[in-house]
């Protein structure tokens, strides 16, 4: 059921391709189970094993250890708001509790619509744009609580133009084979060629 | 107050104000990529000399010399890896993901400027997770290097220099940012720090191969050094703290901002209160205590304005640089709170691998919790220290500590800063009927 769809299955191994050790994929395949079904499934976790050649236990270690790898259904849109020191300065508590009153959940709670979960968040490097927040990992600064009420009723008629949760970069990185250097596996060369290299014998450089 | 850098004297943030300075055509219109060229006509000893020379400081916190910690790889072993840490996450810091948004090219070039040096044969750019746009930045720059023929099989034509540049990102843990942890990630693994030694990443690292972990601001300085030589960046700051360091300056001040100064030799008090920088506190208020660098440091108090942004002096006041994120507190600030916010961080991002830490750290919180709600007990102050000194003996600066990496000891700093100094503000939350009980018994 929930296992990677064939345009993940793609993704996934073009990731794998990328490291010399395939279990280092694992956190960017959980990333991308929950672009996919919007948090990581039982199934996807035991299919991204079944790629990187783990058990389906390891896979769930090491997704249970990550904040943002979420192993239950969350709403469509997480707004996380930040409570670092710098927030906490100039007024995160005040904006919490007011995201607390309106949608009438606590962090970590979802709305009855589906639409929204809330969450308190440690520092999410914006601390000169105090308080801020973010809505699936895109920041809003200096949120006061006209700003969070108007971003609620944009994402409740969905025109706030944000992603839906487990989307994170909308570009992804792809190597050409015809520029690809190749992955350097541990047990593999010696020393890598240009090392050779000394300053009477090097050219141009080109 | 002394000047503060002119724009000509920026090195990293110089295409911040550059529209499409994160694009290749913006990069390479404002001489992007020229290092990397100056870099490939040199021998890699020789450039590695130059970042020697330049004595650039790590920028992640710890303040190493990169171009000592690059020179501790044991010889003869290969292959060996660059990890570009840029799991940027102490609370108050905020450079490494401006420099990755709007400059990621920079970054790009200084991580194979690196490779070419030492003989690093790949690597992995770790971007924080909840950086989406950092990571769509980075994708799109390494797309458009790979393209260009900067990254990738025969950098720049060269039949011999060929590095792959794989983006990872991680899934929020700010452990992770401690570079064993965040190895421990990239290995697909909980990220939970190694011992050192015998796990010091630069002998025993990634897959157990050499490795090297630099900080982005870190790698973003290698450009201009290997341009503009190692003199012309040595020559530039304090004598032990060179170059420019970017510090983000935030809370109870005017203008918060991210503003990258000369190293060592800027004052706190030019950048939190220059109007050209931070511009003072906030109308009608005064300061009542800062932190310096980032969470984890010590605060800062008024009698420490006038000290210079500068490692050695900052580390002798009793406190620390760390990474470049200065928090300012006003008059208005009750400091049981902040202490309890900072306490809480770290009690929440502790890994779970050290007794000392794990249950230390939460001990602390709620402790704080507790006071904060007025169910306080007199004896809990000298509790707090005494939990304190069981996570770092001797709470002295640099801390002493019962754990693998410095997350445990971080969480004392700014306990011990606040109630050696602010102590009447916490007696203040004891219940009223328990200050009358102690009165009595004593």
């Amino acid at each position: 059921m929930a296992r990677l769809n064939a345009n993940s299955l793609g993704v996934a191994q073009e990731i794998i391709a990328r490291y010399p050790v395939p279990r280092s994929a694992l956190i960017p395949l959980l990333h991308l189970a929950q672009e996919q079904e919007g948090y990581v499934t039982e199934d996807a976790m035991a299919h991204i094993a079944e790629l990187v050649g783990v058990t389906p236990a390891e896979v769930m270690g090491t997704c249970s250890f990550y904040e943002m790898l979420k192993r239950e259904p969350v709403g469509e849109y997480m707004v996380n708001i930040c409570n670092g020191i710098s927030c906490h300065l100039l007024g995160s508590s005040d904006l919490i509790h007011h995201a607390e009153a309106t949608l009438g959940v606590r962090p970590g709670g979802t709305t009855d619509d589906g639409k929204i979960t809330l969450e308190a968040v440690e520092c999410i490097a914006a601390c000169t744009e105090a308080p801020c927040l973010q809505v699936n990992y895109r920041y809003r600064n200096r949120v006061t609580a006209d700003d969070f009420d108007q971003l609620v009723s944009e994402l409740r008629d969905d025109t706030a133009k944000v992603a839906s949760h487990g989307q994170l970069a909308m570009v992804r990185q792809h190597i050409g084979d015809d520029r690809r250097a190749g992955v350097s596996p541990p047990d593999g060369q010696g020393e890598p060629a240009w090392m050779a290299r000394n300053p009477s014998d090097n050219g141009d450089g080109s | 107050m002394s000047a503060p850098a002119p724009p000509d004297l920026r090195i990293i943030t110089s295409r911040f104000d550059v529209e499409d300075g994160h694009t290749l055509a913006g990069y390479e219109r404002t001489g992007g990529y020229a290092g990397l060229r100056r870099a490939l006509e040199m021998a890699p000893a020789d450039v590695h000399s130059e970042v020697r020379t330049a004595s650039l400081l790590g920028r992640g916190g710890a303040g190493f010399p990169a171009g000592v910690k690059w020179g501790f790889c044991p010889p003869g072993v290969w292959p060996r890896y660059l990890v570009v840490n840029g799991d940027e996450s102490e609370p108050g810091t905020y450079k490494d993901r401006l420099l990755m948004e709007r400059d990621p090219h920079q970054l790009i070039e200084g991580c194979l400027i690196a490779c070419y040096a030492l003989g690093l044969s790949q690597c992995f750019l770790y971007v924080r997770g909840e950086m989406a746009h950092a990571q769509e930045r980075l994708a799109a720059a390494l797309n458009e290097a790979y393209e260009a023929g900067y990254v990738g099989r025969n950098v720049l034509g060269a039949p011999d220099f060929s590095v792959d540049i794989t983006l990872h990102w991680g899934a929020g843990a700010y452990i992770v940012g401690e570079e064993t942890a965040l190895i421990e990630s990239l290995e697909g693994n909980r990220g939970m720090p190694r011992l050192k030694p015998p796990y010091f990443p630069a002998s025993i690292g990634l897959y157990g191969k050499p490795t090297i972990v630099n900080n982005v601001e870190t790698l973003a300085n290698l450009p201009w050094i290997v341009s503009n030589g190692g003199e012309a960046f040595a020559a530039m700051g304090a004598d032990s703290s060179t170059g420019t360091r970017v510090f983000a300056v935030s809370g109870h001040v005017a203008s918060p901002g991210v503003f990258e100064v000369p190293f060592g030799t800027t004052t706190f008090r030019d950048i939190i209160f220059d109007p050209r920088y931070a511009g003072g506190m906030r109308p009608g208020r005064t300061l009542k205590t800062f932190i310096p660098g980032g969470a984890s440091a010590p605060w800062f108090f008024e009698e420490h304005l006038d000290l210079p942004l500068e490692k050695t002096t900052v580390d002798q006041a009793g406190s620390m640089l760390g990474s470049g994120a200065i928090v300012v507190m006003d008059d208005t600030t009750d400091v049981v709170k902040a202490c309890h916010n900072v306490v809480r961080f770290f009690a929440r991002e502790s890994c779970g691998k050290c007794t000392p830490c794990r249950e230390g750290t939460s001990w602390l919180e709620k402790i704080l919790s507790r006071l904060l709600a007025g169910q306080g007990r007199p004896q809990d102050l000298d509790l707090l220290m005494d939990v304190c000194d069981n996570i770092s003996p001797g709470i002295n600066w640099p801390p002493r500590q019962t754990t693998i990496c410095p997350l445990g000891p971080s969480a004392v700093s700014p306990i011990a800063s606040a109630l050696e100094r602010f102590r009447s503000e916490f007696e203040a939350y004891l219940p009223a009927t328990a200050v009358t009980v102690t009165g009595v018994a004593s």
